[in-house]
């Protein structure tokens, strides 16, 4: 398998001839700080691939023992509200704080809620 | 100056000799590659040099600071002293020739750490145990480059093959074993870099493979580096990181 049909095996984008670091999508870079926790969105980096956009997250982001998983995902694969829509799809919850967890007592024992 | 350098550069034995050329491989890649930071082609390569050349030079405060006083030994010494391998000392060139000395160098240098960490010296086993998770991942990091590089464009492949072949000639060197240094294999200290030298030839093949990159042809190797025979390119480097502890012996952080 030469090296661009093995790219497209991997589903990667055929590579441009001259491509520099402009050319590079971004990623979104998601860190567990540890386990049994959320993966918590830190930031984004440019990378040409997968892999590389891993190496680049944990060179960037997990330095000072920040983390014990990480995930990377294409910028373009995330899917925003948009924000001229905002008061039709937040506003009315500010109006309704009976749906707030806040009318019983939460044991202490209970962590991360 | 020279007072540090023929304290622990005369006669050493062994077990220093060993350390000095380990600390000093590291504390010259390290300088090395430090010299990126700041002109990486983008900011987050920037960022992953930065974080090997800190690595290497942790590596090199653990070494030397064992072979004596690591601050004299890594400031205070003559070119002449210095007991690194030539390949760490060639200049960093483009990108692609940095990558194509640590892919050389990281891939000998994990598969020397693997078999440190079963050292009859306790501090060599543990510190290889240290640093075989470091080097693991520069190894990694300089074969995913350079399948990328070679397997890019056609200019990028080009300066792949320029930077293996500028460095090639120096892979020998990684697996001379001289009178020092059989002292330290037969006293259990060392490991006997010949045992692994087929398994790192095929290792780079693998690379290069899949980098759709020819390995370089076999040049003349050339040696010396373990002896203080050195080529120019150290002499600079020394110039640039000692300049500030010999000019002003006295300054402190």
């Amino acid at each position: 398998m030469g090296p661009r049909s093995r790219r497209r095996a991997r589903g990667e984008a055929p590579r441009k001839e001259g491509g520099v670091s402009s050319d590079w999508p971004l990623w979104e870079v998601f860190v567990r700080s540890k386990g049994g926790l959320a993966h918590r969105h830190v930031g984004s980096v440019h990378a040409p691939d997968a892999e590389l956009a891993l190496a680049h997250a944990r060179d960037t982001y997990t330095r000072r023992m920040e983390g014990v998983s990480l995930w990377v995902v294409p910028s373009a694969e995330i899917v925003a509200s948009d924000p001229d829509q905002a008061g039709e799809l937040f506003e009315p919850a500010e109006s309704k704080i009976y749906r707030h967890p806040t009318f019983y007592d939460i044991p202490d024992e209970v962590k991360h809620i | 100056m020279a007072t540090a350098s023929s304290e622990v550069c005369g006669a050493v034995d062994p077990r220093t000799e060993y350390l000095l050329r380990l600390g000093d491989d590291a504390l010259v890649l390290g300088q090395r590659v430090s010299e990126w930071c700041g002109h990486g082609p983008v900011l987050e390569v920037d960022i992953s040099l930065a974080n090997l050349a800190l690595d290497l030079i942790g590596q090199a405060t653990l070494l030397l600071g064992e072979a004596g006083d690591g601050d004299q030994l890594a400031f205070h010494r003559d070119v002449l002293d210095f007991r690194n391998c030539l390949l760490v000392e060639q200049p960093n060139g483009d990108f692609a020739q940095t990558i194509a000395r640590h892919l050389l160098y990281t891939t000998w240098q994990h598969m020397l750490l693997q078999r440190l960490t079963s050292s009859t010296d306790k501090f060599l086993s543990d510190f290889a145990h240290k640093a075989v998770k470091e080097v693991a991942y520069h190894r990694e990091l300089a074969s995913e480059w350079t399948i990328r590089l070679g397997d890019g464009t056609e200019e990028s492949a080009r300066r792949m093959a320029e930077g293996l072949d500028w460095n090639w000639r120096f892979v020998p060197e990684l697996f001379e074993v001289d009178e020092a240094l059989q002292t330290a294999i037969d006293e259990g200290i060392a490991p006997d870099p010949r045992g692994f030298e087929e398994e790192y030839r095929s290792a780079i093949g693998a690379v290069l493979a899949e980098a759709e990159l020819e390995a370089p042809a076999d040049q003349r190797p050339i040696l010396g580096g373990r002896r203080g025979h050195h080529s120019e390119h150290l002499g600079h480097l020394l110039a640039v990181m000692q300049f500030l502890p010999r000019t002003y012996p006295q300054a402190t952080w």
